[in-house]
C-alpha cells in the first residue's frame, strides 16, 4: 500500500471517485429498473392471466370454461376473483354441460437456471394427471427447453397420481427416471442431457401433487357447479 | 461549409447529425461494418433465434434498443466513469436496459417473450453491445454515439431478418407468420433446425463477401 | 490423385501410376452394372434420377469452375462419380428437383468449397445425401415397390414433382428390409437380399454386382481393399455378438451385412481416397470405426440405416486416426504430430 501511495498522487481520492461512480451508476440503473417494473406491471399481469387461461385449456382437454378457486385458511376451497398472486389458487375446468372435468394446478420450483413455473391438469375421478404445460422457464435453449417438446409432454397424457388408502398422500411418488427406463405410469421419462431439468420437473410435480391432491380430493364437492339449482 | 463549421463550434446534438462525417457513422453500421456480416459478432442470437422472421425481428429490435440506450448513457457518463471500473459499469448499464426490455417484452406479448426464451437475458453478453460501448461510446459525443448505435442496431436487425427470413420462407413456407406458399410446398425441414442457421449464415456471408470483393475491385 | 503402391527398391522411387482420370473411369465401369441392375429393378424413374444427379453434378462442377475463373475439372470424371453415387443412394422415385439440389450440395458444399478434388474432408456424395436426409426426411424414406409390372413405360409422378413442391404419392410404397425389421420385425430371406429382390435405394440392391465391381477395382489396385474388408469383418463380428446375445431383438449378421447400403457404402464411398486415412494401419482402424458405428446406429439408433452417418463421422476423424497411429520416429520420445 505504501508503494502505491508513492506512485499515485492521491489514491484515496481516486478510490472515492470510483466508489461514487459505481454507486451512482448503480442508483441510476436501480431507478430505471424500478420505474419500468412499475410501468409494465399492470399489462404483464394482464398478459400472464390471459396466458394462464389459455394454458388451462391446454392441460385440461375438452373443457369449455374455467373458474378460479382459492384455498382458504381452514383448508377449504371457495370461488374467487382475486388476482393477488400470494393467495394459493387452483382452476377448475368444466365441459359444455357444466360437468367438472378436472383441476389445473400451478406449481413452481427451481429448475436448472431459474424458477420453473408449471401448470398441470388433474383429473379427480380417475386420479390422473392429464396435461402439462410450461408457463415460464429460462432453461438452457436446446437442452433444458426440451421439457416443452412433444416427446416429453407425452409423459403427462395419463400420468398415475392415485392417492393412498386414507387419502393423505400420493401412493406412488412421481419420479423422474433415466431416459428409456420408464416402466410405470407414475414415472417421468427423463431427457438425455437435461437430467437436472427433467428431475426438477419430477420434484416439483411430486411436491405439488402431495400438497394439493389430498386437499382437492377432500373438497371435491366444492368444485361442482349446480346449474340446475340456480 | 461555413454552416458546418458553425455547428461544429457549438458541439451540440443537432450539429452532429448535420455534420457530414457523422452521417457516415450511421451508414457504416448498417453496411460497411455490419455487425453480423462483416464483424461476425453476436453469433449466438443470430443462429439461435433466427428460425423465424418474427423472432429475428424481435431479437434485432430488442438488441438495437439496448444498444441505443446503453450507448447514450455510457457516452453521457464517459468522463465520469473511472477507467479502472469502466467494464463493470458498462455491464451494469447494459444489464439494466436488458432488464427493461425484458419487462417491456412481457408487457407487449407473453408468447413472443416465451419464444425468445433465455435469449432476451443473454443480450447482456452480446459482444456487439459491449464492443460499441468500449470502442465507440466511451470516446465519442452523445450524438455520434446515437448514430453509431442506430446504425449498428439497424445493421444487426437487418442481418437477423435476412437469416430469419430465408429460414422461415424455406423451412415453414411463410414470412412473418404469413403463409404465402401453396399448400403443396415442400418444407425444408433442415432450415428450422440449428443446422439450417449455420447453412443460411454461411450462404449470406458468401453473398455479402462477394459483393464486397467486387466493390473493392471497382 | 495418385494411387500409391508400395515397391521395395532402392532409390529413386519413380513409378508411373494410373492417372486420376483412369482410376475414375474404372470406378464408373465398376459401378455401372449395379446401376443398370437398379434401373432394371426400379424402371425408368430410377434411370431419370441417375441421369439427373450425374448430369447436374458435372454441369454444376463446370459452372462453379467457370465463375471462379478456374480451369474446368469436369474431364477428370470425379464429378460424374459423385453424381452417380449420389443417385445410387437415393430412392428410385425421388423427385428430380430434390435430386438436382442434392447434386448441387454435393459438389458445392461437399467438394468445391474445400478447394475441389483432393481437398474434400467428406465424401461429397454423402454430404449431398445427408443434406437431403435432413431437409426432406419424408421423400427420402418413401420407397416404392421394386419390379412393378409397368416400370419401364410409366414414369412415377413423384419423380416429376414441380420444383419446391411436394411429390404426389402414387403407386404402392413398400418397406426396405431394414425398416421392415426395425419397425415391424419382419425378416427378409438372405437369398432375396443377395439377389436384390428387395426395395431400397437405386444402387444398393444389386449386391452381387457391387461386390464384383469392388473385386475388379481391388484387382486393378484402384481401391484400397482393406477398408471394405475391415468394415465387413467388424460388422459381422459386432452384429454377430449382438445376435448371439439376443437373436429375437437383433438381426442376424448375414442380414446386417447384405441389407441396406452397406455394400455400396463400404466398397465405393468409404474408400474415397481423399477422405480416408493414408496409412495402412489407419485404414484398418477407420474401417473398424465405420463398422461399429453402422451396427450401433442400426441396432440402437432411431433410424433404420446408419451407413451414411457412420462414413461421414469416420471421414471427419480420419486425419486424427493417421495422427494417432503414427509410429514414433526412432530416437525421439514424443510422437510427432501431423499439423
Amino acid at each position: 500500500m505504501s508503494e502505491h501511495k508513492q506512485t499515485e498522487n492521491n489514491p484515496q481520492g481516486k478510490d472515492k471517485k470510483m466508489v461514487i461512480a459505481m454507486g451512482s451508476i448503480g442508483l441510476i440503473c436501480a431507478l430505471l429498473i424500478v420505474l419500468t417494473y412499475q410501468g409494465t406491471f399492470a399489462s404483464i399481469e394482464k398478459n400472464k392471466a390471459e396466458a394462464l387461461e389459455k394454458a388451462i385449456f391446454k392441460v385440461l382437454p375438452g373443457i369449455s370454461k374455467t373458474k378460479a378457486f382459492q384455498l382458504n385458511q381452514d383448508q377449504t376451497f371457495s370461488e374467487t376473483n382475486a388476482t393477488d398472486p400470494k393467495i394459493p389458487k387452483v382452476y377448475a375446468g368444466y365441459d359444455s354441460i357444466g360437468q367438472l372435468k378436472g383441476i389445473a394446478v400451478q406449481a413452481n420450483g427451481k429448475g436448472y437456471g431459474e424458477v420453473l413455473n408449471l401448470l398441470y391438469g388433474y383429473d379427480i375421478d380417475n386420479q390422473k394427471i392429464v396435461g402439462f404445460y410450461v408457463l415460464e422457464s429460462k432453461e438452457t435453449p436446446g437442452i433444458g427447453d426440451k421439457i416443452e417438446k412433444e416427446d416429453f409432454l407425452a409423459n403427462f397424457k395419463a400420468m398415475d397420481a392415485a392417492l393412498n388408502d386414507d387419502f393423505t398422500k400420493i401412493k406412488n411418488e412421481i419420479t423422474t427416471v433415466k431416459h428409456g427406463e420408464k416402466t410405470n405410469d407414475w414415472q417421468i421419462d427423463g431427457i438425455t442431457g437435461a437430467t437436472i431439468t427433467s428431475r426438477a420437473v419430477g420434484n416439483i410435480l411430486s411436491m405439488s401433487s402431495n400438497q394439493w391432491m389430498p386437499l382437492i380430493y377432500k373438497n371435491k364437492k366444492s368444485f361442482l357447479i349446480n346449474d340446475k339449482s340456480k | 461549409m461555413s454552416v458546418i463549421n458553425q455547428n461544429k463550434s457549438e458541439k451540440g446534438f443537432l450539429s452532429s447529425i448535420a455534420d457530414h462525417p457523422s452521417t457516415d457513422e450511421f451508414i457504416k453500421g448498417v453496411w460497411r461494418e455490419n455487425p453480423v456480416f462483416v464483424q461476425v459478432l453476436g453469433m449466438c442470437p443470430s443462429l439461435a433465434v433466427s428460425n423465424s422472421a418474427k423472432n429475428a425481428l424481435a431479437m434485432g429490435l430488442a438488441t438495437a434498443f439496448v444498444l441505443l440506450m446503453s450507448n447514450i448513457l455510457i457516452s453521457l457518463l464517459r468522463d465520469f466513469i473511472p477507467k479502472q471500473v469502466r467494464i463493470a459499469s458498462y455491464i451494469l448499464i447494459i444489464a439494466t436496459f436488458v432488464t427493461v426490455i425484458d419487462y417491456a417484452m412481457q408487457a407487449i406479448s407473453i408468447e413472443l417473450h416465451k419464444s425468445l426464451g433465455a435469449f432476451i437475458a443473454l443480450i447482456v453478453v452480446n459482444c456487439i453491445i459491449l464492443s460499441r460501448a468500449e470502442a465507440f461510446a466511451s470516446k465519442n459525443t452523445v450524438g455520434k454515439s446515437i448514430l453509431d448505435a442506430l446504425g449498428m442496431g439497424i445493421g444487426f436487425t437487418f442481418a437477423l431478418l435476412c437469416i430469419g427470413g430465408v429460414r422461415e420462407i424455406l423451412g415453414s413456407g411463410s414470412f412473418l407468420g404469413f403463409e404465402f406458399m401453396p399448400d403443396s410446398f415442400e418444407k425444408w425441414v433442415i432450415m428450422v433446425l440449428p443446422a439450417g442457421g449455420f447453412f443460411t449464415l454461411a450462404f449470406l456471408l458468401l453473398i455479402f463477401n462477394s459483393f464486397k470483393i467486387k466493390n473493392n475491385r471497382a | 490423385m495418385r494411387k500409391i503402391t508400395l515397391h521395395i527398391a532402392t532409390s529413386p522411387h519413380v513409378v508411373k501410376g494410373a492417372s486420376t482420370e483412369t482410376i475414375m473411369k474404372n470406378v464408373i465401369y465398376a459401378l455401372l452394372p449395379a446401376a443398370a441392375f437398379g434401373v432394371y429393378a426400379f424402371g425408368i424413374s430410377a434411370l431419370l434420377v441417375l441421369l439427373t444427379t450425374t448430369i447436374s453434378a458435372v454441369a454444376i462442377e463446370h459452372f462453379l469452375c467457370k465463375i471462379s475463373k478456374k480451369e474446368s475439372t469436369v474431364s477428370d470424371y470425379s464429378a460424374a462419380i459423385t453424381g452417380l453415387l449420389l443417385g445410387m443412394c437415393l430412392p428410385p422415385d425421388f423427385p428430380l428437383w430434390m435430386a438436382f439440389m442434392g447434386s448441387a450440395i454435393s459438389i458445392g458444399l461437399g467438394k468445391f468449397i474445400f478447394g475441389g478434388l483432393g481437398y474434400n474432408v467428406f465424401n461429397p456424395a454423402l454430404v449431398g445425401r445427408a443434406f437431403l436426409q435432413a431437409t426432406f426426411p419424408v421423400p427420402i424414406t418413401t420407397w416404392y415397390q421394386a419390379f412393378g409390372p409397368d416400370r419401364f413405360y410409366h414414369i412415377s409422378s413423384s419423380v416429376l414433382a414441380l420444383p419446391f413442391m411436394q411429390p404426389a404419392v402414387d403407386g404402392v410404397s413398400g418397406a426396405t428390409p431394414l425398416s421392415a425389421f426395425k419397425f415391424d420385425h419382419v425378416d427378409t430371406q438372405t437369398y432375396d437380399l443377395a439377389m436384390g429382390f428387395i426395395n431400397g435405394s437405386i444402387g444398393e440392391t444389386g449386391t452381387v454386382f457391387l461386390i464384383l465391381g469392388g473385386i475388379y477395382l481391388a484387382w486393378r489396385k484402384m481401391l484400397n481393399w482393406r477398408i471394405p474388408v475391415s468394415i465387413f469383418i467388424t460388422v459381422f463380428v459386432f452384429s454377430g455378438a449382438a445376435y448371439l446375445i439376443n437373436n429375437t431383438a437383433y438381426p442376424s449378421p448375414v442380414f446386417t451385412l447384405f441389407s441396406g447400403g452397406l455394400m455400396l457404402g463400404a466398397i465405393y464411398m468409404a474408400t474415397d481416397m481423399v477422405a480416408s486415412p493414408i496409412t495402412s494401419m489407419g485404414v484398418w482402424v477407420y474401417g473398424a470405426i465405420i463398422g461399429i458405428l453402422v451396427v450401433m446406429i442400426r441396432l440402437w439408433g432411431g433410424l433404420p440405416e446408419g451407413v451414411m452417418y457412420a462414413i461421414l463421422l469416420a471421414n471427419a476423424i480420419s486425419p486424427h486416426i493417421d495422427n494417432l497411429i503414427r509410429p514414433r520416429v526412432y530416437g525421439t520420445t514424443n510422437k510427432l504430430k501431423l499439423s
